[in-house]
């Protein structure tokens, strides 16, 4: 005689609201990369498939410089973020706790605590008169802002892994008369590594998506992809736009599956 | 004896020298841009403003701070309350506390969800939370425009269903930041639920079961004060990121629902009232401190409780 289990997990109605959430968050993103397809002239209207926007999208230089300037930008400040986030890692963690540690912690994740508005328009406050006084107004300033609030995302997944790590290793080394260099260089570092990866990785994303302090600091002419596409967005909005968005969200989805299957293989 | 001691704690000293050294460069980085101008814009909250924007450098003026909330009559140079201002924080605040609630209400069965699937169906289930959560913000907030503008999906739906005849007026207007913020916090409102449900432990619920509890019993007294912390976290990551939300607003609420992050915005353009802006920057700044420290404080005293 079966008799039904009772299944203690289960809550009424918490499946449907999950499949609905679901749903919800990815009908947006579909809507965004179907009229992206659409043949006609503006997006109030459907006139079948087409790849038209694409085409003008990739031919269109203002969004090859932006995009250009993205992916340069986003290099800079994840590899200088990543640099100095691995030495404040590595001089923050394995130790007993000594004058100024707690002081680090919170300057290194002060960028997470404030909003992005806020230090947007203290940027601006600051680089404008620094542009003025010095007559310079290149990449620098954007450089330094972007590396700046990378810091944080880089330190978090090289500190958790150094945290995980004793010291075992590195005395080894040094009992067999490796230099201090040395001993970083071919203990630490490679033990490092796949955190050091992911530091970047998200450091690229973050740098990759910022739009705000970017909108704020850069001067003239130094629009990246996702200031473009703000500054298109007040307008009435072609097609082009989302193919644009769509070509970014496949690149963003394509890191956060490498991401995901790098960080999956390791634990 | 004692020279071996002081050997060590020279070598202590030296050790932490080091470790000085080696964050200074992040600490520099960090400071130069980020820290240090908010210490700029503290002082330029207290300076006169200039004419065409900008500061009138060397100047005291508290005309900014009065401002946020107050302004003068421009006949009879009384004080009275800004209510453009007043308007705009009350906006700011409302949306933050429906946006959060929303997230939780659906943030909270999807979390559930998640966690009771077998381990790795639960991964991919994660996984797709995670996509949206790594997607370019502004992005997402042009999807949502794709759903709710006039001829996007939600009207094309409804009058093609004969529900309606005219589209629906929703994006401009305080429903469309709403649905925006929502949409684009929740994901910051799952993981964390996600994290504190992951390590439930079911031997408790079926104890509840077995004392003849209901499904909604079980749920509010055991299942929710087990993982009240996520809850706490969930909403403080979706409230935090709500109040300070710019580019949400800016895109979908049109030029007329404004929430602080516009505000300030518009003091450091059109507006030209840098100190304004300056002073109300850092009231956004007090508002997200208040909310971290109820977190830490609410944080640490449930975990002292389970302790």
């Amino acid at each position: 005689m079966a008799r039904r289990t009772f299944d203690i997990r289960a809550q009424p109605g918490f499946g449907f609201m999950a499949l609905l959430t679901f749903f919800a968050l990815y009908l947006p993103i579909a809507a965004l990369v179907a009229y992206s397809f659409n043949a006609a002239e503006s997006l109030s209207r459907w006139d079948g498939l087409s790849l038209r926007w694409f085409a003008s999208a990739w031919n269109n230089s203002t969004v090859q410089d932006a995009a250009i300037r993205s992916l340069v930008l986003a290099v800079w400040a994840a590899t200088l973020a990543t640099i100095v986030a691995t030495m404040a890692a590595l001089a923050t963690t394995r130790t007993r706790p000594y004058p100024g540690l707690t002081f680090k912690y919170a300057f290194i994740n002060q960028p997470l605590m404030v909003p992005e508005i806020v230090t947007a328009v203290a940027l601006l406050i600051v680089f404008s008169r620094i542009k003025v006084w010095t007559g310079y107004s290149g990449m620098g300033y954007l450089i330094l802002a972007h590396t700046a609030f990378c810091i944080p995302f880089a330190y978090l997944p090289i500190r958790g892994r150094l945290e995980d790590m004793d010291l075992t290793m590195e005395r080894a080394a040094a009992d067999l008369y490796a230099t201090p260099w040395k001993t970083f260089r071919y203990v630490t570092l490679p033990l490092l590594r796949p955190a050091i990866i992911a530091g970047f990785m998200l450091a690229f994303v973050i740098s990759l998506d910022d739009v705000v302090i970017t909108e704020f600091v850069k001067s003239g002419g130094q629009d990246t992809l996702p200031t473009y596409m703000l500054g298109q967005l007040r307008r009435e909005t072609s097609p082009e736009i989302n193919a644009i968005a769509t070509v970014f969200l496949a690149l963003s989805v394509l890191l956060v599956t490498v991401f995901f299957f790098v960080n999956r293989r390791k634990t | 004896m004692a020279s071996a001691e002081e050997t060590a704690r020279a070598a202590d000293r030296k050790d932490i020298r080091e470790r000085w050294l080696l964050s200074a460069p992040a600490l520099a980085i960090i400071f130069v841009a980020a820290i240090g101008p908010l210490f700029v814009m503290l002082a330029y909250s207290f300076m006169m403003k200039g004419d065409y924007g900008d500061v009138k450098p060397w100047t005291f003026s508290l005309d900014g701070w009065t401002s946020v909330l107050f302004q003068r009559d421009i006949f009879d140079d009384t004080l009275g309350l800004a209510d453009a201002h007043l308007t705009i924080l009350w906006r700011s605040i409302r949306l933050s506390f429906y946006t959060t609630l929303l997230t939780l209400i659906f943030g909270f069965p999807t979390a559930y969800f998640i966690s009771t699937r077998a381990p790795t169906t639960r991964e991919i289930w994660v996984f797709l939370v995670t996509i949206p959560f790594w997607t370019n913000l502004l992005i997402r907030t042009f999807a949502m425009q794709q759903v709710i503008r006039n001829e996007g999906l939600v009207n094309t739906a409804l009058i093609w269903l004969g529900v309606i005849e005219r589209p629906l007026q929703i994006m401009n207007t305080d429903v469309a930041i709403l649905l925006g913020m929502v949409y684009v916090y929740l994901p910051l409102m799952v993981l964390p639920l996600y994290a504190s449900m992951e390590k439930l432990d079911f031997r408790l619920v079926e104890a509840g079961y077995d004392l003849y509890a209901s499904r909604w019993q079980v749920l509010r007294r055991i299942i929710f004060p087990l993982v009240k912390p996520g809850v706490i976290a969930g909403s403080i990551l979706v409230f935090i990121p709500s109040l300070g939300a710019y580019v949400i607003p800016r895109v979908l609420g049109g030029g007329k629902n404004m929430m602080l992050g516009n505000l300030i915005e518009l003091q450091f353009g059109s507006g030209r009232n840098w100190p304004l802006g300056a002073a109300i920057s850092i009231t956004l700044m007090v508002l997200v401190m208040i909310a971290l420290l109820f977190y830490v404080r609410n944080v640490s005293k449930s975990e002292t409780g389970h302790g």
